[in-house]
């Protein structure tokens, strides 16, 4: 591996550079999508078809003096919006997004990761109880019983891909999973083996509907829910202290994004092999399935917190662990057989 | 029977003396009835003398039924309606036991208390109630024991009179229509009134808004403060003497 | 309900949701007493654009106050419009040529429409869908081009005259309205009842949340699709018939369950009995004037008198009490929204907050009509 000073700095500046670009585009593209599920054209104005919206956006919001009201918790109620933004940012590095195009080849990536997001949640928490606003305050005890309840069953999901691959790293797994669509870890059809075959459809719904919750988008967006908590934890935020919320937001998409593309479908990797493999593959699959999480907000209502709840202990965690040990089972069968 | 004359006589409950004069209106009435009927039959039977021994039974039935009519009339709740068979087949336009009680007869001002049976076409109620402010309660319990909601509770301010009025506009959901209307009458230097939230607790906001724009007291209200106007209004803008 | 509240419990604490509250549409506070998400109490606080239409009644001619009356629900301004007129005439004894009922009738069902199709994206917006909204929205507009075209008007149409209406209707706004229809037909199965009726999400949402009984709705006096989604077939059109209703052929949708979902499915329902009350009126629609010679200044005899529509919110009651004078001695409005609000105290107790907003949202508030 290259040791020179210069990699890990290029690195830096490369996922700085995407992350920003995600976060603010993102917002332009999550309301150009909106607004023509919504049969209306979206942002237009600003720039050809709006493009240039979020930079106006960004520079209005950091024009804007971030209000501290009377009665908040100082510090915490500035680190928040902050460390909304550090975890999703540094997740980035761990992310393979070709063979030979990731940041810093970690051997624990995924434990990473899910350590990374689990601090993400705390914003969540000290931005709504450093706010001193009731709102805020039930938003904040929303999101954690939210984030415990479904980094469950999301962790146990990618447990069982852990052991099918046998491997921690993200690179390793999407290695794994090379050579066709047909070898993705998504799909039934001559998998690598019969537990995959059977099983792990199921497991990527659960994992997909744990990364909605987890990155709190609707219809699982308890922490913000508008019509109810104004607008949650961001109640009191204004200026950039919000806009960093926002891009935590939309950064935690991508890495949902990014991790379901890689444990699912193979990363990196053409669906034919005929076709050469390489990032843009990745990139063409992060969309999709952001704008899969675009196309689900903008669709379905929201749930309520208790029956959120209830699917994840009730059914999600149950299935998981049923597909955990269902893949142990057959592991060792052919384990036995070969 | 017609749910505006069973309601009336509910009513009339609380009014004693308009009862016992009403009651006894109604069996002149009914007699009156009964009379024509018989003559009416007398003269039928005298005409169809000649005619078939059938038209003939028929009749002298109708009169046997006219005749047992009297003693159950007084109290026409008791009424029956099947020993009225004069009635039923030759509608009489002033008395019908089945359909709607006659519209009164718009009393000379000042109105005593009592039942009204109004015109609905020209006042959109069936039965005007006035009663004094202690007789409210329980014509809300009546009516609402009837099956009645109460629908409005209109303030109004006579100032010429020296009088304020209560409206409590009930209205019923189920079977034929029948709107009542209890009003009463306070002196408008102590407006008060017992309170009926205790009975329909959607009175309670409109108690309320009525103390707002009036200032009548509900004696009883748990919860008598402003609804619409300011927290701490003193004042009751729809009293005609009011100045902003 | 009334009690005032006593915040001691150390477990609990007071939200106050609103007066500028997204999910309250409006200026409406509701002091809810919290355990935690659930509700201990819950209060509602009016007022806040309180404007005493009242008095403002007495101090004009019956005409003057005609403009008020779309002010109070303006998403039913015509059924308000109505009320007031059809009070009016009762205490002047004026007849309204049949032409103009026809026409009143086409009208008021139009806005009736319109006024579903909002609440059903406001209250599909309270549960966190957005998107519905815009889908109301874009069928509303429609109605709003072909109510403008004979009121003149968008919102607070006041468009009817004692005695009639303010014009005649063109042949424009008959092609135009049966347009609508078809359109509003074929858009309802897919778009409306696919998409967010039959969504399992609206459905948990929705079903056996916010029970209502008939008994609590009769002793808060609740009236209109609140009253229906608790299985009670009342509907003033059909009790009370006024205009030309009894001519028409329709139902009156009701559903026994009480909950949220009932009353979703009664104003769903009532978007297409509507389209046909429409339907058979521009069919029927007799020739004639549309409007009764009526006196410039009118002088109804001394008395009262009450008259009662059904508003798309409810039963919506005018008590005017004459003195024999050019404007109205009292004028009474008997608002549906304050009494099917006055019941939200009662039901919501126990409730979590997320549920006690939807509940809210069923009983389609419109604070202004409230407040008055």
């Amino acid at each position: 591996m290259d040791t020179s000073i210069w990699r890990p700095i290029l690195y830096l500046i490369g996922v700085m550079a995407f992350a920003g670009v995600n976060a603010a585009w993102l917002g332009w593209c999550e309301r150009k999508g909106a607004g023509h599920i919504q049969r209306r054209i979206g942002p237009k104005e600003v720039g050809p078809y709006g493009l240039l919206q979020p930079l106006a956006d960004g520079i209005k919001l950091m024009t804007k003096q971030l209000l501290v009201p009377q009665g908040v918790d100082g510090i915490l109620f500035r680190v928040a919006p902050v460390l909304a933004m550090i975890p999703a940012i540094t997740s980035m590095v761990a992310i393979p997004f070709s063979a030979t195009f990731h940041a810093r080849p970690i051997e624990l990536s995924v434990l990473l990761i899910f350590a990374l997001a689990s601090i993400g949640m705390m914003a969540i928490l000290l931005g709504g109880w450093a706010s001193n606003n009731k709102y805020s305050l039930i938003s904040a005890a929303r999101s954690v019983s939210q984030n415990v309840a479904y980094e469950i069953p999301m962790l146990i999901t990618v447990i069982t891909i852990v052991m099918l691959s046998g491997s921690m790293n993200l690179e390793e797994i999407a290695l794994q999973q090379k050579g066709g669509f047909w070898n993705w870890y998504i799909f039934p059809i001559a998998g690598q083996s019969i537990a995959q075959a059977i099983i792990m459809p199921v497991s990527f719904l659960i994992f997909f509907t744990c990364s909605v919750a987890e990155t709190n988008r609707a219809p699982f967006d308890m922490a913000e829910a508008e019509s109810e908590l104004i607008a949650g934890h961001m109640t009191e935020y204004g200026s950039m202290g919000f806009g960093l919320f926002m891009m935590g937001e939309y950064l935690n998409i991508v890495v949902g994004a990014c991790l379901t593309a890689i444990l699912f479908f193979g990363g990196w990797d053409s669906p034919l092999p005929f076709i050469p493999s390489g990032v843009l593959w990745f990139v063409l699959k992060i969309y999709l399935l952001i704008f899969t999480f675009i196309w689900i907000r903008w669709t379905y209502p929201r749930t309520q917190i208790y029956k959120l709840l209830n699917l994840s202990w009730k059914i999600l965690i149950p299935f998981s662990l049923a597909i955990l040990l269902l893949t142990a089972v057959f592991i060792k069968i052919e384990g036995i057989l070969i | 029977m017609s749910i505006i004359r069973e309601t009336k006589w509910a009513l009339l409950e609380l009014f004693p003396e308009q009862k016992a004069t009403e009651a006894e209106a109604e069996v002149a009435a009914w007699n009156k009835i009964i009379a024509d009927a018989r003559a009416k039959a007398e003269a039928e039977e005298a005409a169809k003398a000649k005619a078939a021994a059938k038209a003939a039974e028929k009749a002298g039935e109708k009169t046997e039924a006219a005749e047992k009519a009297p003693e159950e009339a007084p109290p026409p709740e008791a009424a029956p309606a099947e020993e009225t068979a004069p009635a039923e087949e030759e509608p009489v336009p002033e008395m019908d036991p089945e359909g709607d009680p006659p519209v009164s007869i718009e009393p000379e001002s000042p109105r005593p208390l009592g039942v009204l049976v109004r015109d609905y076409k020209a006042r959109g109620v069936h039965l005007d109630v006035l009663c004094s402010p202690d007789q409210v309660v329980e014509a809300a319990k009546l009516l609402t024991g009837a099956g009645y909601f109460l629908e409005s509770v209109t303030g109004v301010d006579w100032i010429k009179e020296e009088q304020m009025e209560v409206d409590y506009d009930f209205n019923r959901t189920d079977g034929p229509l029948c709107r009542v209307v209890v009003r009463t009458r306070l002196p408008r230097s102590a407006p008060e009134v017992p309170t009926v939230s205790d009975i329909c607790p959607g009175a309670g906001w409109h108690e309320r808004e009525t103390h707002d724009f009036f200032g009548i007291k509900f004696i009883g209200h748990p919860y008598l403060v402003p609804i619409l106007l300011p927290e701490d209004a003193d004042y009751h803008p729809l009293l005609k003497d009011f100045t902003p | 309900m009334t009690e005032p509240i006593l915040c001691t419990p150390d477990e609990t604490f007071v939200l106050n949701l609103g007066p500028q509250h997204p999910a309250t549409h409006g200026v409406l506070r509701v002091k809810l007493t919290m355990d935690g998400e659930y509700i201990v109490e819950a209060e509602p606080v009016l007022g806040y654009i309180h404007r005493m239409h009242e008095k403002m009644a007495e101090n004009g001619t019956f005409a003057q106050f005609m403009p008020n009356t779309p002010r109070m629900d303006y998403l039913s301004a015509l059924s308000f419009n109505q009320g007031y007129c059809m009070a009016v005439e009762r205490a002047a004894g004026i007849e309204v040529p049949e032409r103009a009922e026809y026409i009143r009738t086409i009208t008021v069902e139009l806005n009736r429409i319109s006024s579903h199709l909002l609440w059903w994206g406001a209250f599909i917006l309270d549960l966190g869908g957005f998107t519905p909204l815009l889908y109301a929205f874009d069928d509303r507009e429609k109605i709003l081009d072909l109510l403008e075209h004979v009121t003149g008007s968008r919102l607070t149409y006041c468009y009817y005259r004692f005695g009639g209406v303010y014009n005649d209707i063109d042949d424009e706004f008959i092609t135009g309205t049966r347009e609508f229809i078809k359109r509003l037909r074929s858009r309802m199965p897919t778009l409306y009842h696919d998409l967010v009726t039959g969504n399992i999400i609206l459905i948990k949402r929705l079903k056996d949340i916010g029970h209502i009984s008939p008994e609590v709705c009769r002793k808060y006096g609740a009236t209109g699709p609140v009253l229906r989604g608790s299985g009670i077939e009342y509907d003033v059109r059909k009790n009370e018939p006024y205009s030309i209703y009894p001519e028409l052929d329709f139902d009156i949708p009701h559903y026994p369950e009480g909950d949220c979902m009932a009353r979703y499915m009664v104003r769903m329902d009532e978007i297409e009995q509507s389209l046909r009350i429409i339907e058979q009126s521009l069919d029927k629609l007799p020739g004639g004037p549309v409007q009764a010679k009526v006196p410039k200044t009118l002088k109804p005899p001394a008395g009262d008198c009450y008259a009662a529509v059904e508003a798309a919110k409810g039963t919506f009651g005018c008590r005017l009490i004459c003195d024999g004078d050019k404007g109205p001695y009292r004028l009474k409005l008997r608002s549906p929204c304050f009494s099917n609000l006055s019941l939200f105290g009662e039901i919501a107790e126990g409730m979590l907050l997320a549920d006690a907003l939807a509940v809210m949202g069923s009983l389609d508030l419109v604070i202004p009509e409230i407040d008055r």
